[in-house]
C-alpha cells in the first residue's frame, strides 16, 4: 500500500540495528534471515564443491582437474555399421554424440528406415511420408558428403561441377543411375582435339555445335563443322551422337538443349565469343578434371539409397 | 553494539495452529474438497475421441498435443497458454485490488496441502497443547509412532500428490502399473518424487516459510492494495476501547461494565493468535505475512457468539471503513482491469472457437533460386507444409493461380489424403515454358499463388497463399 508522506515516518514496533554506524548516524536494520536460508546457501557452497570433483572444473596449469563423471557413447562405423561402445571422460562433445545417437534411435526414424529400406524406388517416391523422411535425412546426408562439390542446393559449380538441380544429367538420371555414380563414383573424359585438328576445323566444328541448341544460326562454316563431327576426322559423334543428343554411358553431354555443364556459352554476348569459347574447349579437352569418387566405402547401402532418392528428387525427378 | 542485539539469522518459531469452526473453515473446507476432487480425478476420466487418447486432460508432449476434452491444443496455439496466463495474472490483479489476497487464503496449492498436512497432523497427533507438549517431551514410544505416524501419511499424500501430478502427461491406467512393474520411464519416476520430496517439504516442514520467504506473489500483492481493497482487521477502536484490552475478570465480565471502564471489547483469549498458520497476532495491524485466511475471524466470531456479543471485532474490512468512511467498490483500477480481464477472456474464447481446422504454408526454396531447365524453361520449387488441426482424415487439394503459363508438378500428390492430426511437408514444383517467360522486364520477379482446399466444404475456406516466383534476368 503505498501512501503519500512528506518524511518518512519512525517505524513503530521497535526494529533492532546491526549496531554499524556510518557517516555518523546512518544506521543498518537487522531483520535476521531464516535460519535455513543460510544452510541452503552453505548447501549450493558444497553441492559446488562436489561438482569440481564429477565435471570438468579448474585449471591447473596446462591441465585441467578432469572430474569423475564418465560419458559412454557408441560409435558407429558408416561403410561397415560396426558399433563400438566407448567410455571417456566427462564432456559435452560424447554426451553430443551420445544424444545424436540417441536422436538416431528415435522411434519413428527407425521406423521410417525400415520402410525405406523395404521399399523400391518407385514406392518411396509414390509416398509422400516417405518423401517427406527421405527430403529431411537426405538433406542433412547431401550436406555432410555432397555439397562440398555440388553445393549445398545441388546447384554445382559452373565449369567445375554438375548442377543437380536440372534436368540434364550427364551420366543419366534414372534412380538406378544415380545409384551407380553414387557408389562407383565416375571419371569425365573427352580427348584433346587441339592436336587433330587445325584451328579453322575447331572454329567449323564449334559453329557447328552452337546451331544444334540454337546458339548460332545455321551456315556453310557450320555444315564444314558438321562433316567433321559426323565423319572420321573429329568423330565426336562416337560419344555425343551423331544428333549430338550425348550417351549417358559415357558421360557425353546432350548437346542440343539449353545447358551447358562446363563451357560458358550463355555467358558471351557475340556469336564469334561463343564459337571462340567452344573451340578453345574442344582443342583442350576433358581429362582427370571432371571427377567424382566412389562413395561405397563411406556410405552405407541405407545411405546410398537415400541419397539416390534425394539426388532423384533434386533433378525434378524425371526419369 | 549492545547486549540485545538479535542475532543475524533466526531459527523457525514453530507454529502450532488450533483447528476452528465457521463460515470461512467450512468456505477452505468445501474449497480444499472440490478442488482435490478435481487434481486427483481429472487423470482418470476418459473422454471417447477418435484417433486419439481417450484421456479427458492429457499434456502429450512427445507427440506435442494438449488434449483438454473436446479442445485439442496443438504446438502452434500455445499462444493460448500466454491468454491464459496473461487472464489467470489480470484475475490475480483484480480480485487482489478488490479482496486482498484471496488467492493466498483460499485456493493457493501451498495453502491448501499444507492446510491438509495439518489436519492429518491434528489427527494423529491431537490439537493444539497435545502437539506442543509432545514435541517439547521426551522421545517416547508414542511420541516416535505419532511422529513417524504422521511423516508416514504426509509422504503418502505427498508420493499421491506426484504421481498425480505425472499421470497427466501420459496415459493414466498404463503409467500406473508401469510404475508398479518397475517398467516406467526414469523422467515418470523422477518426476513423482521429485513432486513427493517437494509436496512433503513445502507443506510438512516449510510451511508458512513459503509464503513469508520464497513467493514473490505473496509479497506484490501487497502492492495492488490500496485504502479500499478488502483486508481482514481486528477493530482496534472496539477492542482496545480507551484502556486497551482486557481479560474476562471480575468486574469486567459483561459489555456495560467493561464499557464503562474504557475496556474494550477484546477479551485477550488469543484464539485468534493460536488458529493462524502462519503465527501473527492480527491484532498488531495488517502485516505482510498475512495470507487472509480468515480462520482468525472464524476464532473470533466463536467466542463472540459465546459471549453473546456482536460479531466482527475482527472482519473483513477495508482501511477506509475501518477510519469511519465508505468503502469505494468501484475505483478506475478495478474497471481497468475488469476491462482488460474481459477483452482477453473474450479474445481467447474467440481465437479458440475461430481456430482452422487446418493449416497451411507455402516456402520457395531459394536454393537455388531457379532451374534452367534443358527446353529453356525455368523451374522454381516450394515447400508446402500441410497440418490437419481436426481428430480425422482430410482431403486436401492444391493448385495455383496467377501465372500464365505455368505448370504445378507435384507427381500426384496435388491431392492427398492428411491422416488424423497430421503435419505433412510436400515438395511442389512450379514450371514455366520459354514462350511465357517475360522478356520485357529487366528482372521479372513473378508471383504465384497457391490454392489449399480442403475438399470437405465443411472445413472451412480455401487457404491462398502468394509467393514469389523467379526469372532470372537474362531470360
Amino acid at each position: 500500500m503505498s501512501d503519500k508522506t512528506q518524511n518518512p515516518q519512525p517505524r513503530t514496533e521497535a526494529v533492532q540495528t546491526t549496531g554499524h554506524a556510518w557517516d555518523g548516524d546512518l544506521q543498518e536494520y537487522n531483520n535476521p534471515l531464516p535460519r535455513w536460508w543460510l544452510w541452503c546457501f552453505y548447501g549450493t557452497a558444497v553441492f559446488s564443491i562436489l561438482y569440481w570433483f564429477v565435471y570438468p572444473s579448474w585449471p591447473v596449469g596446462d591441465t585441467w582437474i578432469k572430474g569423475f563423471g564418465t560419458v559412454t557413447y557408441t560409435v558407429t562405423d558408416r561403410a561397415t555399421g560396426v558399433e563400438e561402445e566407448r567410455t571417456d571422460r566427462w564432456n559435452t562433445r560424447y554426451l553430443l554424440v551420445e544424444e545424436m545417437n540417441r536422436a538416431a534411435n528415435d522411434p519413428r526414424r527407425r521406423e521410417m528406415l525400415e520402410r525405406v529400406q523395404a521399399a523400391d524406388y518407385e514406392e518411396i517416391v509414390a509416398d509422400p511420408r516417405m518423401m517427406e523422411f527421405v527430403r529431411s535425412v537426405g538433406r542433412g546426408l547431401f550436406g555432410d558428403n555432397c555439397a562440398g562439390c555440388h553445393g549445398r542446393g545441388g546447384e554445382g559449380v559452373a565449369g567445375l561441377y554438375p548442377n543437380l538441380t536440372n534436368d540434364d544429367w550427364l551420366w543419366g538420371g534414372r534412380m538406378e543411375q544415380i545409384h551407380e555414380t553414387l557408389v562407383l563414383g565416375r571419371n569425365g573424359f573427352m580427348p584433346a582435339f587441339g592436336r587433330v585438328l587445325n584451328p579453322t576445323q575447331l572454329d567449323e566444328v564449334a559453329e557447328y555445335v552452337l546451331t544444334l541448341s540454337g546458339e548460332a544460326p545455321p551456315s556453310e562454316a557450320a555444315a564444314r563443322g558438321q562433316e567433321i563431327f559426323q565423319g572420321r576426322i573429329g568423330g565426336c559423334y562416337h560419344c555425343h551422337g551423331m544428333e549430338g543428343t550425348g550417351l549417358p554411358s559415357q558421360g557425353a553431354p546432350n548437346l542440343t538443349n539449353r545447358i551447358w555443364n562446363i563451357v560458358d556459352v550463355p555467358g558471351q554476348d557475340t556469336v564469334q565469343d561463343k564459337k571462340a569459347v567452344v573451340g578453345a574447349f574442344v582443342a583442350q579437352g576433358v581429362e582427370n578434371v571432371r571427377v567424382m569418387p566412389g562413395w561405397q566405402d563411406r556410405l552405407s547401402p541405407i545411405d546410398v539409397k537415400l541419397l539416390a532418392v534425394y539426388v532423384h528428387q533434386l533433378g525434378g525427378g524425371a526419369q | 553494539m549492545s547486549e540485545e542485539t538479535s542475532p543475524l539469522y533466526q531459527k523457525r518459531i514453530p507454529i502450532y495452529p488450533r483447528s476452528v469452526k465457521g463460515r470461512f473453515r467450512n468456505f477452505k473446507t468445501g474449497i480444499l474438497v472440490l478442488a482435490y476432487t478435481v487434481y486427483f480425478l481429472l487423470p482418470w476420466l476418459r473422454w471417447e475421441r477418435p484417433n486419439a487418447p481417450d484421456q479427458a486432460v492429457l499434456f502429450d508432449l512427445p507427440r506435442r498435443h494438449f488434449y483438454i476434452f473436446d479442445l485439442t491444443v496443438q504446438v502452434q496455439d500455445i499462444f493460448w497458454l500466454a491468454g491464459a496466463l496473461i487472464i489467470f495474472a489480470i484475475l490475480l490483479f483484480f480480485v487482489t485490488g478488490l479482496a486482498g489476497r484471496v488467492w493466498c487464503g483460499y485456493f493457493c496449492f501451498q495453502t491448501l496441502w499444507t492446510d491438509l498436512f495439518m489436519m492429518i497432523e491434528k489427527w494423529v497427533q491431537g490439537e493444539r497443547p497435545t502437539r506442543m507438549r509432545l514435541d517439547q517431551g521426551p522421545w517416547t514410544r508414542e511420541k516416535i509412532l505419532k511422529k513417524g505416524g504422521t511423516y508416514g501419511l504426509w509422504l503418502l499424500v505427498a508420493f499421491c500428490t506426484g504421481l498425480t501430478f505425472t499421470l497427466y502427461w501420459v496415459d493414466a491406467p498404463t503409467l500406473v502399473v508401469d510404475m508398479l512393474l518397475g517398467r516406467a520411464p526414469y523422467a515418470a519416476y523422477f518426476t513423482t518424487f521429485f513432486l513427493m520430496a517437494i509436496t512433503f517439504v513445502m507443506a510438512g516442514l516449510a510451511r508458512e516459510q513459503v509464503c513469508t520467504y520464497m513467493c514473490p506473489y505473496a509479497r506484490f500483492q501487497s502492492a495492488m492494495f490500496d485504502h479500499d481493497t478488502l483486508i481482514i482487521s481486528y477493530d482496534e477502536r472496539r477492542g482496545e476501547g480507551t484502556q486497551g484490552r482486557a481479560t474476562l475478570g471480575k468486574g469486567r465480565k459483561n459489555r456495560e461494565e467493561r464499557q464503562a471502564q474504557g475496556v474494550g471489547d477484546c477479551i485477550d483469549c488469543g484464539y485468534c493468535v493460536q488458529v493462524c498458520p502462519v503465527g501473527i497476532d492480527i491484532r498488531n495491524g495488517l502485516q505482510y505475512q498475512c495470507i487472509s485466511c480468515a480462520l482468525c475471524v472464524d476464532a473470533c466470531d466463536t467466542i463472540m457468539d459465546n459471549l453473546q456479543w456482536p460479531r466482527g471485532l475482527v472482519r473483513y474490512t477495508s482501511e477506509k471503513s475501518l477510519n469511519g468512511q465508505k468503502t469505494q467498490w468501484l475505483k478506475p483500477k478495478t474497471i481497468g482491469y475488469g476491462v482488460i480481464l474481459t477483452v482477453a477472456t473474450a479474445l481467447l474464447i474467440w481465437s479458440i472457437l475461430t481456430r482452422a481446422t487446418y493449416t497451411a504454408t507455402v516456402e520457395q526454396i531459394r536454393q537455388p533460386l531457379y532451374t534452367l531447365l534443358s527446353d529453356g524453361s525455368i523451374r522454381n520449387n516450394y515447400q508446402i507444409k500441410l497440418n490437419n488441426q481436426l481428430t480425422e482424415p482430410m482431403w486436401i487439394d492444391i493448385h495455383i493461380e496467377g501465372l500464365p503459363g505455368a505448370t504445378l508438378l507435384m507427381e500426384g500428390m496435388e491431392r492427398i489424403q492428411l491422416e488424423s492430426q497430421e503435419r505433412l511437408q510436400l515438395l511442389a514444383r512450379v514450371q514455366m515454358a520459354p514462350s511465357d517467360q517475360r522478356q520485357d522486364q529487366p528482372v521479372a520477379r513473378d508471383r504465384v499463388t497457391f490454392i489449399i482446399t480442403a475438399l470437405d466444404e465443411s472445413h472451412g475456406e480455401p487457404i491462398r497463399r502468394e509467393v514469389p516466383f523467379y526469372v532470372p534476368e537474362n531470360h
